[in-house]
This record gives structure tokens, sequence and C-alpha cells, in this order.
């Protein structure tokens, strides 16, 4: 035991295998975040099964175009998330820096736009679960309210799930900032970048579902 | 002590140092990451929680004595069988044997120093505490009484503001499932000590890891439901809700998705945990080693496709109900084959009949009972008549109380000198594991039989033709409870005045049983073992010396 590095876990015999453990960690909870919006996906989906033309006049009301940039900036931040990840394996502190602040400012700007576009769908009257935010005209409004209930559920927990990344990311600026083990931080970035590909992910097969297939 | 083989005469002494005498802090408890304290923080809440779902289940058993509601009302009687199987699902039987034994002994099975991640492991039992505050504090705010089941729309329009407080408690008790269960995997994947092959592994850690399958794809499904349905009945939205373009089948479908792999959450760890006890008192290598890991994945993998019998009477087509019954038989092929395995295991082996080996076979039997009454369910035409009958509550009390629960007891006998490093009076243990076998036959037999008579469940009243039986199932409640309460006695008596336990009272050759009793904190003493055999390879196992003959 006393050849172990000092880094390594009481648990662990090597970096390597702490490093494979904590990787192997991750891939499971993101499988269970999988489940997780895989069952608000399902009920989306039998809902929609139920009733697909009201919900497909519906998802009209949604600003596709405002998503549309959105997604883009999203998936840019997916890109300078990976450079950042390259940049602290080659351990450059300020290029590491500055890549993680770009993501951090091109998730506030998605989470921003999702705020207008809250915004505006609270003006067009479609948040069904806010006193006087409802007076959808379309296509059966009673039911309609289950299309844009999803629609919340869905990204909101989204933005939920954003939120936790950025301040993930955050922490990660302040240590990359402090920049005391950068061995330390290659793994961690690692770990975090798993998180933020799947927050992309997710996006994505909102953005589809929800945006897109209905039009 | 009547051991399976005899042991050498020298008294065995406590070790010097272990994992309990390290400190003796409340901070040290409450801080710890060491796994085998973690499953003594589990033990104690469990514990706590299976009293407070046993008094809900004596109360039940108290009115069904006469026809007549008259011990509590109609309203009172459906928060106690909510309260009940809340309690009993997600707060004792799931949590049950992954997070005591799991946690105490996966490590040291597979030879590894703690958990993967040890700090996710304590806060695995932090959200358990606070999931379990809500469900007591849910009990302060008038008690749910929508069923364990939480059915939409009686959870969401008509149930009263405790069961949403008690929704939003297994809510998150979920969350510390997910841990546990994320913990086991990485734990097996990465942690096995060198020569410790997957084909190595002892069948409680492939129980282990067939659960924490479950655990991880299931457990996130419940949690957006439950979530749903909190979500609806606060902001009164129509998901669930027929009337204004929802559908209440949505529910039962996630639900099920969820709890029907969670009754082989709680199902597969016993059968782990009866495969080490055949095993060491057969003194025998299992029969088809390789069949049982492939029947407990399975089993696994199976459960996932069979929800669909639960809603045979809700309103499914003709041809799911068919696909679910026929997939609900092919699940019971990898049951039956444990059985029949276990059984071989037992043929030409070198029997003694030990407490735990006592609660062993006690499991085969009532599992028997339990699965085979499956089996009838899930035919669909006998199900049409048989839902929602004493049928259903007694077939799944044999395998939920009746397997798991015996099994669990069986594991606290067995691993009892490991974990405390005291022996529990062996007359006591004998005489309570029988007792408690007669006390749950007595209890759930006679629910059969209601059951085929017609008794609907979840009512307080009934015609008095059923009192006879009703009267025999309270009756064995009581040999039943008398069966809990002596081993809760005689084993807090051993902890002070148990004979001192030997490293390897049973002779048994699993890792855990190489080091102390009770182990040092990091389980081996520093150096990690070397595996170089098949488990449970007791026909070249010297008991008496601890030593192995021949090549591997």
């Amino acid at each position: 035991m006393s050849t172990k590095p000092e880094q390594v876990k009481v648990q662990f015999e090597t970096l390597d295998q702490q490093q494979s453990a904590d990787r192997l960690g991750m891939w499971i909870f993101l499988a269970t975040e999988t489940m997780l919006f895989g069952g608000l996906f399902f009920g989306y989906t039998a809902m929609h099964t139920l009733h697909p033309q009201i919900f497909d006049k519906a998802s009209h009301e949604l600003e596709w175009q405002l998503e549309f940039i959105n997604t883009a900036i999203l998936l840019t931040s997916g890109l300078t998330m990976a450079l950042a990840e390259f940049a602290v394996a080659a351990k450059r502190r300020w290029l590491t820096l500055f890549l993680l602040i770009l993501t951090l400012f091109f998730g506030a700007w998605f989470l921003t736009a999702k705020g207008i576009e809250y915004l505006d769908d609270f003006s067009n009257g479609i948040v069904p679960f806010v006193a006087g935010g409802y007076h959808y005209s379309g296509l059966q409004p009673q039911i309609a309210k289950l299309f844009f209930n999803f629609y919340f559920a869905l990204t909101g927990l989204h933005a939920f799930h954003m939120s936790i990344g950025m301040l993930l990311l955050m922490l990660m600026a302040w240590l990359t900032f402090r920049w005391r083990d950068p061995d330390k931080m290659i793994r961690r970035l690692r770990i975090v970048g798993f998180y933020w590909a799947f927050i992309d992910v997710a996006w994505i097969t909102i953005y589809t579902t929800i945006y897109l297939v209905p039009r | 002590m009547s051991a399976a083989v005899t042991l050498p005469d020298e008294p065995p002494s406590y070790p010097e140092e272990h994992y309990l005498n390290n400190g003796y802090s409340l901070k040290s408890w409450l801080t710890t990451t060491d796994h085998k304290r973690i499953a003594w923080l589990f033990f104690f809440a469990l514990t706590f929680m299976f009293l407070i779902g046993g008094t809900a289940a004596a109360l039940i058993r108290i009115e069904l004595i006469t026809p007549a509601g008259d011990l509590v009302s109609d309203g009172t009687y459906s928060r106690l069988f909510s309260v009940h199987g809340i309690v009993m699902v997600w707060f004792f039987l799931i949590p049950s044997i992954p997070n005591t034994f799991g946690n105490f002994l996966l490590p040291m099975m597979i030879g590894a120093r703690d958990m993967a991640f040890p700090r996710i492991n304590l806060l695995s039992w932090y959200v358990y505490m606070i999931g379990a505050l809500a469900i007591i504090a849910s009990l302060f705010a008038g008690a749910p009484d929508a069923g364990w089941t939480f059915y939409t729309p009686l959870s969401t329009q008509y149930a009263n503001d405790a069961t949403i407080i008690a929704a939003v408690g297994v809510f998150i008790v979920g969350f510390s499932t997910i841990m546990t269960a994320l913990n086991f995997v990485v734990t097996i994947h990465r942690l096995r000590a060198p020569g410790m092959t997957w084909f190595r592994l002892p069948l409680f850690v492939w129980s282990m890891y067939a659960v924490a399958v479950l655990m991880l794809l299931a457990t996130p499904v419940l949690a957006i439901t439950l979530l749903m349905v909190t979500v609806s009945s606060w902001l009164h939205i129509a998901i669930f809700n027929p009337a204004i373009g929802g559908d209440p089948l949505l529910f039962q479908h996630m639900f099920w998705f969820y709890s029907h792999p969670a009754v082989y959450i709680m199902l597969i760890p016993s059968m782990g945990v009866v495969s080490e006890l055949i095993t060491t008192f057969a003194r025998k290598q299992v029969f088809g080693y390789e069949v049982m890991v492939f029947s407990m994945l399975m089993i696994s993998i199976a459960s996932f496709f069979v929800w669909g019998h639960h809603m045979f009477v809700a309103g499914e087509s003709t041809f799911s109900a068919l696909v679910f019954s026929l997939m609900t038989f092919v699940v019971s092929v990898p049951s039956a084959i444990k059985i029949f395995n276990w059984t071989t295991t037992l043929y030409k082996g070198t029997i003694s009949f030990d407490t735990p080996m006592l609660y062993g076979v006690s499991f085969i039997g009532l599992f028997l009972v339990g699965g085979l009454t499956g089996v009838m369910l899930a035919s669909t035409g006998l199900d049409m008549d048989l839902h929602g009958t004493y049928f259903v509550i007694a077939h799944f009390h044999y395998i939920m109380v009746g397997a798991a629960v015996t099994a669990y007891m069986g594991a606290i006998h067995y691993w009892w000198p490991k974990i405390t490093g005291r022996m529990y009076p062996e007359m006591w243990g004998r005489f309570a594991a029988i007792t408690m076998f007669i006390g749950f036959n007595a209890t759930f037999g006679p629910q059969f039989l209601l059951g085929v008579a017609g008794m609907p469940r979840r009512y307080h009243t009934y015609p008095p033709q059923f009192q006879v039986l009703n009267e025999a199932s309270s009756a064995g409640a009581v040999v039943l409870a008398i069966g809990y309460i002596m081993p809760f006695c005689y084993l807090i008596w051993s902890l002070r005045y148990g004979k001192i336990a030997p490293p390897n009272p049973w002779g048994a050759t699993g890792l855990e049983w190489q080091t102390a009793s009770p182990p040092p904190e990091h389980n081996f003493g520093g150096e990690i073992p070397v595996v170089s055999r098949k488990p449970y390879d007791y026909k070249h196992y010297d008991a008496e010396h601890g030593e192995w003959q021949g090549r591997p």
C-alpha cells in the first residue's frame, strides 16, 4: 500500500482503477437520467397518441425559430466544453478557463432565451397552471392544456438539469482558476463533460419531439 | 453451538481493533464512510420503519377478527393498509437486504476495502432518512389513504393531502435506492480482488448485481410518475383525469413498469442469500452455478416486460393481455430453475439444520407456494376471477414476506457472528425460525381460501361466512408476531452475552469469512486477498483448519 500514489482513495489500488470507476459511475447515472426523461416522454407519447390533432395544433403556438437558434447555441456550448477537456488535458490553464467561461456564457444565453420564451408563452396565454395564464383559443383548449403541461414539464426538467450543469461549470471554472492539481482537473472535467453532453442530447430529443415533429 | 463443522477447541478471541470500536461518538457514526457502519445505520432505520408497518398490519388483523367494523372506521382502515403497504414496500422490503447485507458484505465478498463511492453510500442513508421523515410527517398530516399503489384519479382528486406528502416521501427514497444501486454496479465492475473473475463471484454478489440493474432502470420511472401525480394534484393538471382528456391507465402502466420489477427487487436479493445458506449448510458446491447466474439475470431482464399482468381487468386489449400473460409464464421459468437447483444442491449434501438453514429451507417452501400461485394469477381467465381478492394478497405476501423477509431473517442469523462478533443463542434461533414458518402459513394460508371464496381486499367489514378463516388468519398473525419479536429480543441479548464468535463459525468458503469477526476497518487488514478458486468449493475446503486442499 505504501507504493500507492497519494491521490488514490483507500478503496482503490491504482489511479486507473479509480478513474474508470468514476467514469462508469457517471455513465450509469446518465442511464438513470435517460429513464427519468424517458418516463416523461412516454407520458407525452401516450397523450399524443390519444389526441394527435389537438397536440399538433397546440405545438404551433411554440416559437420553433427562437428555439432553433437556441439549439445551435446549446450545441456550440457542447463544442466549447469538449474543447475545454482537450485544453485541460494539454495543461493549458488559461485556455481551459476561457473555454469554460465561454461554455457558461452559451449556457446562460440558452437559459435566458428559454426564459424569454416562457414570458412570451405567458403573454400568448398558453401557461395552463398559472392563474390567468391560459386563454388558448385553438382546437379543444381543455385538452390542449395537456400538451402545454408536458411542454413545460419536459423543458422545465431540462432547464433544471441545465441549472445544475451551470453550477457545476462555475465550480469547475473556479477550480481551474485556482489550478491546484491539474491532473485532478482533467478527471473532473471529463465527468462534468459527460453530464453536459447528456444535457445536449436530452435537448435535441425534446426539440425534435415537441417543436419539430408536430409541424 | 452445533455448527455445520467441528471447529478447533481453543476459544476464539475478540479482535482488539475492529470496525465497531474505532470510534464510539455519535459523530463517528453519522459521518462514517465505512460500508459496514452504513449497513448498521440502515439496519436501525429499517427496523424502525418495520415496526411502523408492522403495527399497521397488526391493527388490520385485529379489525378483521369480526365481520363488523368495530375497531376502526372505514377511513382509518384505508389509512392503515396504505401506511402498511407504503412503509413495508419502500422503506423496508426494497432496501432490506441490499442496503444492510449488500452494503456490509458486497465489498468483503469481492475482496475490496470499501464501496467505490463511500460518500455517496452515506448520502444514500441521509436521503433515505429524509424520505422516511416525509412518511412520518404524512402520518401526522392525517396518513395517506389511497393505497400503496397511488392509483389515479383516486390519489390525485379524491385522496387527502397526506397522500401527496407520502408520494413525495417515496419519490425521495427512490434516489437513495438509485445511489446504492449505482455504487453496487460500479463496485462489482471495478473493485473485484485479483483472481475474482465474474464466474467466481458468490451468488449473493450476482444477486446484488441483478437487483442493482433493476433499481437503476426502474426507479427513475417511478420518480417521474410520482412527480407527475404530485404536480397534477397540486396544480390540478389533468394528465390522469379522463374527464378532460387525460388517461388514468397511463398511470397504471408507468407505475407497474416500476413496481413489477420492484417485486423482483425485493425477491432477487433473498435468492442470493438463500444460495449462500444452502451451499454452506449442505457443504456442497451449488448445483449449476452458471445457470443460477443466468437465471437471475434473466429474471431481472424479463421482469421489465410483465407489468401488464397487473392490469388484466383494468381495460387492456386482449392481445396485450395475452402477451403479458405469456411473458409472465416465461419469467417463472428461471424462478423454477432456481428452485430445482437449490433442491439438487441439497441432494446428497451433508445437511445440518442450524438456524440460518431453517430459514433457508422455509424460504424454498414459501417461495414455491408464492411462485405457483403467481403462475395461476398470470393466466388471464383465472385472474379475472381472483383479481382484487385475498388470493392476490396471500400470493404476494408469500413472495414478499414469506420469501423476502424469511431470507432477511436467515441472513441476519447467518452473518450475525461476522457482523457483531457474537453468536446468537442457537436453540432460541431454531425455535423462532420454526415459529415464524408456522405463524406465516397460519396467517396467509387461510387468505388463499378467503380469496377463492370471493372476499375482496381493502374492506374493513365482510359477510359473516368469512369469519372463521379471518379469525384463523389473525390467530396466525399472533404466532408470526411472536416469531419476529423473539429474534429482536435474543439478538439484542446476544450483543452483550452471546458467545464470542470465531472468524468462520460455519466453515464457509466466502471471502467474508476469511477475516476477523468483527472485521477490521478496511476488511482485510491492509492486504487484499487473491482468489484462485470457484465459489462454494466445499469439496476441497478443510473447514477444521480453514485450508484448501488440492489444486484449484
